[in-house]
């Protein structure tokens, strides 16, 4: 709070060696950050101007305390996480602050590197259209906090909080984000030399497939699936929703979730179907 | 430090009085009405008189009184009970600055088979009338236009809309939570078949509300298992509540003539003063019909939520329909809905006077406003040098 009542460093340099700005009026909430680098090469000097709300205001405040003396380079590596920490965290609704914060410093040490003074055009494609916020910030976000709901990422950067259409496109970027996720741990997995798995990790390691990996794909077809029991290296499974009686269940089965579950669980596992 | 309270239409203090007549029905008479022994029979009195002192401050009969547990209930009995008695082929039609408790339920019908107009209003807050007699001609309707809205405090024009919408052999409900206690009000003139009002906005407590049903108009009731409310409104009665209410009203109709003037006053003094030092500043909504307590102002390149941080400080509490205080991220739907732009959407906030303000509070608002609002607009970036 002491940095919203008594904010650090507002205004403005002249002449600074790098400017971001970030947001609009229409966003509810904008930054302009300045800074300018002394002899030594390190940030010797660094003012902002924010419009917005309390976070927002401290946020800004806070981010220009971290960076000052920092070199270029180490300011980059600052994430929205340091800044909500170095102000004692903030509400989850208001974590967008702190990553206005940390886009409004991006911004302006590209324009530092760059020299190009204009404002940074959106890159990729705009997933939220309220807020104009795009798929590749999205998928920035979501990585370096962590995200896995839809209510989160609106939390983190307002994307899906106007008119909510565009919500369907950022669960299709966490599922994206989640399988990456998978992949890495299973990478670092097999580096650590496969191991042969207890009976709890396997049934745990199988349900957790099962969620992220194998029951996203028949909810979009509308069906579902329960499992019901795991014998040495058979996994039993009932199909439910529109998955249950359907002709092709068969295939499903054998393509993919028995595919799905040796590729992430075990290579010797078979599934059967549980007909009750 | 002391606290002044700007936020009326938020809720509003328990007046003393309503408090000293709730006591004796926590404490000593606290039986349920619908027993026969005594402890029953000692609080069907209380409530008869309860349901006059409301029935009086509207101009209604008693038994047309329906006491509920807040305005949203109120709003939803209203609406949805009056959509299952018509059926389907009803048509429902509502404004685009309604409170959520009237847009949820008109919306809700409107996602299951009945159409469902959204009337517009113009850059004052003003209703779009031509836009309403063409959605009356779309055939039957249920219609719910609020009486005043609660955020601006923009008075619609009443008696017109509800004699168009009779005049189309409609029903009509009118949510007026903000404009009872405030404006006079008077059922035999306005031909409004369902009203709402809630306790909380009149010196009663949380927890109670009244919808006032004309006799004569089909409703299915809302709470089904009771006999209670002569059926149509089941759960045992919320007797010291009721009670509580019944004095806020009473208390209501005798000071409604200071509502209108004294309150009036101070709410103008309060105007003049913020649009005097606060240069960038305008007042949202139409100025001439608006409740007599309500200032809805904004403040050009800084957010409401700061403003209100800030005020909070130095002991003013108001609102905000700024984005950052809703809740949600989006901005009010009230000054959207007018065309107010962005920029002075999430700068805005709103100030509610009542009864019990007094001439030093809005003079100690006028004198430490100014200075909070140059020292965001410092910050800003987007403030014109």
């Amino acid at each position: 709070m002491d940095h919203f009542r008594n904010p650090r460093n507002v205004g403005v340099i002249e002449n600074p060696d790098g400017v971001g700005e970030v947001g609009s009026l229409a966003c509810g909430d904008a930054l302009r950050l300045m800074f300018k680098l002394g002899p030594d090469g390190r940030i010797a000097d660094v003012k902002f101007q924010t419009f917005g709300c309390a976070s927002a205001i401290a946020s800004s405040s806070a981010l220009t305390e971290m960076i000052k003396g920092m070199t270029v380079e180490e300011a980059g590596k600052v994430t929205n996480q340091d800044i909500a920490e170095f102000l004692g965290g903030l509400p989850e609704q208001k974590m967008h602050c702190s990553v206005m914060g940390r886009e409004a410093l991006d911004a302006a040490i590209d324009n530092y590197r760059s020299g190009k003074t204009e404002k940074k055009i959106l890159a990729g494609k705009v997933v939220c259209n309220c807020f104009g916020v795009t798929e590749e910030e999205i998928t920035r976000v979501v990585r370096e906090n962590g995200l896995s709901t839809v209510e989160q990422v609106t939390n983190y950067t307002k994307a899906g909080g106007g008119c909510g259409k565009c919500k369907p496109d950022i669960e299709k970027i966490l599922e994206k984000a989640r399988a990456e996720r998978l992949e890495a741990e299973r990478k670092a997995g097999a580096k650590t030399a496969p191991r042969k798995l207890t009976v709890i990790e396997k049934i745990r390691l199988i349900e957790q497939t099962i969620e992220r990996e194998i029951r996203p794909l028949l909810k979009r077809d509308g069906g579902d699936i329960e499992l019901i029991d795991v014998e040495g290296n058979r996994v039993k499974v009932a199909l439910r929703g529109m998955c249950a009686g359907c002709q092709v269940a068969q295939f499903t089965l054998k393509d993919v979730v028995e595919v799905k579950l040796r590729e992430f669980v075990s290579s010797d596992l078979t599934v059967e179907e549980v007909r009750e | 430090m002391k606290t002044i309270y700007l936020d009326n239409n938020a809720t509003s203090a328990v007046a003393p009085e309503v408090i000293e007549a709730m006591m004796p029905f926590f404490r000593d008479q606290w039986g349920n009405p619908s027993s026969m022994h005594v402890f029953g029979g000692q609080v069907k009195k209380p409530i008869d008189k309860a349901r006059e002192q409301v029935a009086a401050l509207i101009h209604a009969d008693p038994s047309e009184i329906i006491f509920t547990s807040c305005g949203t209930e109120s709003d939803n009995a209203a609406i949805r009970g009056a959509a299952e008695a018509l059926g389907p082929r009803y048509n429902v039609i509502t404004t685009r600055v309604e409170h959520p408790a009237v847009l949820g339920p008109c919306r809700y019908l409107g996602e299951r088979g009945h159409r469902l107009h959204e009337i517009g209003v113009d850059a004052a807050g003003q209703l779009d009338m031509v836009q309403l007699g063409e959605a009356l001609r779309d055939g039957p309707a249920i219609s719910s236009v609020m009486w005043a809205n609660n955020e601006t405090g923009v008075i619609f024009p009443i008696a017109e809309i509800a004699a168009m919408v009779k005049a189309a052999d409609g029903v009509m409900h009118t949510d007026a939570v903000q404009a009872v206690g405030k404006l006079p009000i008077d059922v035999r003139k306005i031909p409004v078949d369902m009203l709402s009002l809630s306790g909380h906005k009149l010196h009663a407590p949380k927890g109670i509300g009244v919808l006032y049903v004309r006799k004569g108009t089909r409703l299915q009731p809302f709470m089904l298992g009771g006999h209670q409310e002569d059926n149509r409104r089941a759960g045992t009665e919320n007797v010291p509540y009721i009670v509580g209410l019944g004095r806020a009203a009473e208390l209501a109709l005798e000071s409604i003539t200071k509502e209108m003037t004294t309150v009036a006053a101070l709410r103008d003094r309060l105007e003049a003063g913020l649009l005097a030092t606060c240069p960038d500043s305008r007042v949202n909504g139409d100025r001439v019909n608006r409740l007599p307590n309500t200032l809805n102002i904004s403040f050009e390149y800084i957010e409401g939520e700061s403003i209100l941080y800030m005020m909070s400080d130095v002991g003013i509490a108001a609102s905000s329909g700024s984005a950052c205080t809703s809740g949600s991220l989006e901005p009010s739907h009230v000054l959207r809905a007018m065309g107010v732009p962005f920029t002075a959407v999430h700068g805005s906030v709103r100030f509610s006077l009542s009864r019990y303000t007094t001439q030093e509070e809005i003079d100690y608002t006028c004198n430490h406003l100014p200075p909070i609002i140059s020292r965001l607009r410092a910050i800003s970036p987007f403030v014109k040098k």
